[in-house]
């Protein structure tokens, strides 16, 4: 029987909710890590009870954690993320050089192709790949070493590389999102990186159409169109046809285009869904009402989704990594928010229920269609 | 035979029961404590210290016979009675506030 199986990773620990198809009764495990910051959680989709964590901690640093039994069991596997060489310098919040400094994991991404290949996206923004499980890691040095690196500098977040997509149709072509300095695309497995940002307008910067420096909060893609990425940026939501090589805004009547997450629909790739938050200066909902919004048309036309979410008196954010969809023949989509709770739609974000409600603040979600 | 007291956490990654035991070569200092003891528990390596400078980590604090050893060098001597087992070399996670 299918079943689904939710990774949510918290400010706290880790916590796994499963459910069967129908997704009406969930089974909370956790904390896992507990007292551990945990940036992301992934399985790899080549063998579903291969799980990563991305462990952390202001006094103890990174850890990398393994489950291959589901997460069940979890061993420390290697957490040296070297950069490769001299690293340099990236520049700091004040424009000064600052060197590259390592602080933590924030995107785990298990290879489509290899079982024991997994890349890492880190702060201060880099790629790493591991190919064997993650008992060792090796920088593409290839993106930092992008001429445009030392002009980087970091988002209120830090200089995160947070987002990391493998293209299904083609293992050399992948792409990356770093705040604040934008999207990056390689076509050769990582040796070389080309910038993608035209047509992101970001007025906060001295050049507000530069090649980079743009705060990307998130980038989606649908496995049956590769070439089509969807943006939340900062302000702003964007649409790509042609693999990040110009973008286009699709915010259209959407009350606010500040925010974070941005996912695509698992059967219906024109359907995109963000959560509109008011402002970078608030950081919650508008009106204390909590909604998704979610577009049949690949953007620009966008509907409220608020039925079974708090409407009133609600002022929590969803953060970047904190939105993922499930494959079942009903799509469901789930997202969890700052004040702990880990909301879930079986239908497609026409109706949504809290899965839990008193976790801590919710930093990511992933999920896992189990057959 | 040198006592080690790890943080909690970290006992709880090493699944460290209780105080650690050590066997050191040459003299006693931070540096061939932290050697052995990651050594013999290598998923603490970076945990305690920069895997590359092996600077110890900010919040990261070293005591011994009630004295801060923290910001010592990791070469000088530490005193005879950690050497010789009389008293452990405490690992202590720093109270920093946070959330």
């Amino acid at each position: 029987m299918s079943g689904v199986r939710v990774l949510v990773g918290t400010r706290k620990g880790a916590f796994i909710l499963t459910s069967d198809g129908k997704r009406e009764k969930w089974d909370i495990s956790g904390p896992h890590f507990a007292g551990w910051e945990i940036y992301h959680m992934k399985g790899s989709p080549l063998n579903p009870d291969r799980l990563y964590a991305s462990q952390s901690s202001g006094w103890f640093g990174q850890v990398i954690q393994r489950s291959d039994d589901g997460g069940q069991t979890w061993a420390p596997v290697d957490n040296k993320f070297a950069y490769d060489g001299v690293p340099g310098t990236h520049q700091w919040y004040d424009g000064t050089p600052h060197p590259w400094e390592f602080k933590r994991v924030w995107h785990l991404e298990p290879s489509l192709t290899e079982p024991e290949t997994v890349y890492a996206g880190i702060e201060d923004a880099a790629l790493f790949r591991s190919a064997d499980g993650g008992k060792s890691w090796t920088e593409r040095s290839g993106l930092r070493g992008h001429g445009s690196g030392p002009h980087w500098q970091p988002g209120a977040g830090g200089m995160c590389l947070h987002t990391v997509i493998l293209d299904p149709s083609d293992p050399r072509r992948i792409y990356i999102a770093i705040s604040a300095a934008g999207a990056f695309r390689t076509d050769d497995g990582g040796q070389t990186w080309l910038p993608i940002n035209r047509g992101l307008v970001s007025p906060q910067m001295p050049n507000p159409t530069g090649e980079v420096g743009h705060c990307v909060h998130h980038i989606a893609m649908h496995p049956s169109r590769p070439g089509v990425l969807f943006m939340q940026k900062h302000w702003d939501v964007m649409r790509s046809d042609n693999a990040g090589d110009s973008w286009q805004e699709v915010s259209g009547n959407l009350p606010t285009d500040f925010g974070f997450v941005i996912d695509v629909h698992a059967h219906e790739p024109e359907t995109i869904y963000v959560v509109p938050i008011k402002s970078d200066q608030v950081h919650y909902p508008l009106d204390g009402q909590l909604r998704v919004y979610r577009s049949r048309t690949g953007g620009n036309e966008w509907e409220p989704l608020g039925k079974g979410l708090p409407q009133k008196d609600c002022y929590v954010n969803v953060l970047r990594d904190a939105m993922a969809v499930d494959s079942l023949d009903s799509c469901g989509v789930y997202f969890g928010t700052t004040g702990g709770q880990v909301y879930g739609s079986a239908d497609a974000g026409d109706n949504w229920t809290p899965l839990v409600h008193d976790l801590p603040p919710v930093l990511s979600i992933e999920v896992q269609t189990l057959s | 035979m040198i006592r080690v007291e790890v943080p909690g956490h970290l006992r709880t990654l090493a699944q460290i029961h209780g105080e650690v035991t050590l066997e050191v070569e040459g003299p006693v200092t931070q540096r061939s404590i932290l050697d052995a003891l990651e050594a013999r528990y290598p998923m603490l390596e970076g945990t305690l210290r920069d895997h590359v400078t092996k600077k110890r980590r900010p919040f990261i604090r070293f005591f011994a016979c009630q004295e801060d050893f923290s910001h010592e060098s990791p070469d000088a001597p530490l005193p005879p009675e950690v050497a010789s087992g009389k008293e452990p070399f405490l690992i202590v996670g720093a109270i920093a506030g946070g959330s």
